[in-house]
């Protein structure tokens, strides 16, 4: 049970609600999990040779990892992108929420972009190019989002249809 | 000794629900009716049996018996009392075991008093409880033995996890529990109903304290969990719609639906087929949250698919229960009626659209959670979260809010907006005060915030316009209870509305001394010392706080980190005024020897959960009123009958 907790010890929020909610059957599943993951990071690190966004554990924290933009503007434009990244390194963690080296380093990224300027879609699209579509909370219009984008509509459309049937019938009533 | 007496009346009460199954199910034709006596006490005796089961596993926790697998893996002998009793359940196998007391306990006890429903119904409803317990006793003996022992003892436990050591959390996998549990027995009385085709008011009824209860646990397991993700994880987020938050809603969505249409089906004799259709569908969500939860899928399909037997095994269970209940659903449906028709406007058409909204979220919150497991095996990785799952599921929401401002005061069958000319101005002319002046006087923000802000008053003052006219003395408790419950939903949506509007975030690198502004306090760091906790060593920063000038007040976050086993954890301070908290981070040290702090002014934010617990606290006040008159219902009939008896000697 106790190897989750130190291996990665910036993601308390997901390690405490598998702690949680798993207990001892899911620790080996979460054991198993940080298995993954460590091949998992260990890719990243390899991309993060060749990447500008290199997330190293052992360097200092970015300089706008943990510092605000000084326009208030502008910081409010970088902190809504930011609520919609997915910590990679974490579970259900967004980097705005987020202790871990590698969600630091891309507010640092975030933030720097907005601050040249950048049209916040456009680093969107920048960071799906080198992580892809996961790293993305807002759900990205393509074949295999569809069914998302379907559903709305079609509870909807039940849902219209439902109540209309039940006007009908008590009009006639 | 006590292990293997508990696992013997584990088996023996799993023997018992094979019985109550058979003998439930053969009462019901005519042939073998003479058996539907042993039922109820077969129930009862499950019941018990398990509960001592239970007890068995406790008091093994609590003397520390290493020999136990289960002990020795998450306990230790050291441990404080109160931990090593919760430790009973913070486990898998133990967790599992207590679902099991919970749901023969609550069996048990529907054996013992309930006495409105037919015979027949009753009956089929036990067979139906056992049959889902036989399900779990199946996981709990065949693949999750909490009994088994050890060869070779070792001469200390392995301890339980200290995130777990924290008070709240140790209630709230029981809180949770309880609550999935009783839509467990919701489930029994639907499918009960529909093997003897007898829904009505009787059947509504019976169901709807069950609904209750489990709803106000399921409500107040949510706010807490709400909460404690507040506090602890540092960074101020209170909702995540993280899977296993969404495993905990979905559950509650369908209670919610469920106990109105209980209300309309009790009262009017009307959405019969709908009603038991959502009590099906409720439980269908306790155990794809159980799935989702238990099964290790949500940390990684691929993690699922290295140790799938669990997994598995409640995988199987779901398409048992649900497949099961909803084919019988599709055999009875067509032979149950809808029963009592209504018009337009009518508080029955209110609350049928107060139903398929709250489907219309579970929907999505459904389909959120789930498609991303399905693109994950299928090879693809996509992210779904807030950006998703907010606007969508306002799309449902508001509409519903909406309605539900007017809806109480509507009557039953037929009315006429007429009417409630006043009803429905009142709340709508303060939605469009409140608009205004947030658009006018603030400065500009979401249009989701803003509409929360603009709708919560409307629907607070509405949610009191049920008492208004009333004798206050003779109003029946339930009313009150809809009252405080949709009174809770307003001051919810205000706080969360405000949380997201006019939240203050302040990042800095301080050196004692230096200062901070943060929305209205004047933050100053004084001194960052080493302190030291039971099983813990923490920096802790002293913070002194000012609101607009006042007196300061001292804050003391720390960052705290464990040695046994290891691990780090921020443990924020919050400032708690009636009009929002300040919550406070102490982060790490700079190379230049300035240390990270985050703050945030987040007005009224506490409103959330007050909201939350308003809510439970509704669902309570309904409960009594419902119970209390049960009561004085049952005991009437026995002094008719105790009179008859009398008169007849």
């Amino acid at each position: 049970m106790t190897a989750p907790i130190s291996s990665h010890r910036h993601c308390e929020r997901s390690e405490a609600i598998q702690s949680v909610t798993h207990t001892a059957l899911d620790c080996c599943a979460t054991l198993a999990m940080t298995r993954v993951w460590v091949w998992f990071i260990a890719l990243l690190a390899l991309f993060a040779l060749t990447a500008p966004l290199a997330a190293q554990d052992m360097l200092p924290p970015a300089p706008y990892a943990y510092k605000q933009l000084a326009d208030p503007k502008q910081e409010a434009k970088a902190q809504a992108l930011m609520e919609t990244l997915r910590c990679l390194k974490c579970q259900s963690q967004s980097i705005a929420d987020s202790d871990a080296p590698m969600a630091g380093d891309m507010r640092h990224q975030v933030r720097t972009r907005i601050a040249a300027g950048e049209d916040p879609e456009a680093i969107r699209q920048w960071l799906i190019e080198r992580y892809g579509d996961y790293v993305s909370y807002t759900p990205q219009v393509k074949p295999i989002t569809w069914p998302l984008f379907a559903a709305p509509l079609l509870f909807l459309a039940l849902a219209a249809f439902l109540l209309r049937g039940r006007f009908r019938r008590s009009k006639g009533a | 000794m006590i292990a293997e007496l508990g696992l013997a009346m584990l088996w023996m009460a799993a023997a018992l629900a094979v019985l109550q199954l058979v003998a439930g199910a053969l009462a019901l034709r005519p042939a073998t009716a003479h058996l539907a006596g042993i039922v109820r006490p077969v129930a009862m005796l499950q019941g018990v049996l398990v509960a001592c089961a239970f007890a068995a596993l406790i008091s093994l926790f609590l003397s520390t018996d290493l020999s136990v697998k289960l002990v020795a893996e998450n306990s230790h002998s050291a441990k404080p009392f109160i931990f090593k009793l919760a430790g009973t359940w913070g486990n898998h196998e133990g967790s599992m075991l207590m679902w099991v007391t919970i749901m023969s306990l609550a069996g048990g006890f529907v054996a013992l008093i309930e006495k409105r429903l037919r015979e027949e119904t009753l009956i089929a409803t036990l067979a139906g409880q056992a049959f889902v317990s036989l399900g779990f006793y199946a996981f709990l003996l065949l693949a999750s033995n909490p009994f088994t022992r050890l060869a070779e003892p070792p001469p200390e436990g392995a301890g339980l996890n200290p995130l777990l050591q924290d008070i709240g959390l140790a209630f709230h996998p029981p809180t949770l529990y309880v609550g999935y549990v009783g839509l467990s027995i919701a489930f029994s009385f639907a499918v009960g109903a529909l093997v003897t085709r007898d829904v009505g008011p009787a059947f509504a009824c019976a169901m709807r304290p069950w609904v209750l209860g489990a709803w106000i646990f399921l409500t107040l397991g949510i706010t807490a969990g709400s909460y404690w993700a507040y506090y602890t994880l540092g960074w101020g987020g209170w909702w995540f719609w993280d899977p296993v938050e969404n495993a905990s809603l979905m559950p509650w969505l369908a209670a919610t639906a469920l106990l109105h249409s209980c209300s309309v089906l009790a009262a009017r004799n009307a959405l019969r087929t709908w009603t038991v259709m959502l009590g099906v569908i409720a439980f269908s969500m306790s155990m794809v949250g159980t799935f989702l939860v238990r099964s290790g899928i949500l940390t990684s399909v691929h993690a699922f698919a290295v140790d799938p037997t669990r997994g598995t095994f409640i995988l199987a269970l779901l398409a048992i229960y649900i497949g099961g209940a909803l084919l019988l659903f599709a055999l009875r449906a067509g032979t149950v009626t809808e029963g009592a028709r209504f018009a337009v406007v009518s508080r029955e058409s209110a609350l049928v659209f107060n139903n398929v909204m709250l489907c219309g979220i579970l929907g999505i919150v459904l389909v959120g959670t789930l498609y991303p497991l399905l693109t994950e095996a299928m090879g693809v990785k996509v992210s779904v979260g807030p950006p998703y799952f907010n606007p969508v599921s306002a799309v449902f929401a508001i509409p519903m809010m909406l309605v539900m401002t007017v809806g109480p005061v509507l009557r039953w069958r037929e009315d006429t907006g007429g009417r409630i000319t006043w009803q429905i101005a009142v709340p709508a002319l303060v939605m469009a005060a409140a608009l205004l002046a947030v658009e006018l006087l603030l400065a500009p923000i979401n249009l989701l915030p803003a509409l929360g802000l603009a709708i919560a008053p409307g629907l607070a003052v509405a949610s009191l316009q049920p008492l208004v006219g009333r004798n206050l003395r003779r109003t029946p408790l339930p009313i009150y209870g809809m009252v405080v419950g949709h009174f809770g939903i307003a001051v919810a949506l205000f706080g969360m509305a405000s949380e997201g509007a006019f939240s203050t975030e302040r990042l800095a690198a301080m050196n004692p001394g230096d200062s901070q502004q943060v929305g209205p306090f004047k933050v100053t760091l004084s001194a960052i010392d080493p302190v030291a906790g039971p099983n813990w060593t923490a920096l802790q920063a002293t913070v002194a706080a000012s609101y607009a000038g006042a007196e300061p007040i001292v804050l003391h976050p720390q960052a705290r980190t464990f040695a046994n086993p290891p691990g780090n954890r921020t443990e924020s301070a919050l400032l708690t005024r009636w009009n929002g908290q300040l919550y406070s981070v102490l982060g790490e040290e700079g190379e230049d020897g300035r240390w990270q702090m985050r703050f945030w002014w987040k007005p009224f934010v506490p409103m959330i959960w007050y909201g939350g617990a308003l809510v439970a606290l509704g669902g309570l006040l309904a409960l009594l009123g419902r119970v209390a008159r049960d009561v004085r219902r049952l005991v009437a009939i026995d002094k008719i009958a105790w009179r008859r008896e009398r008169q007849g000697r």
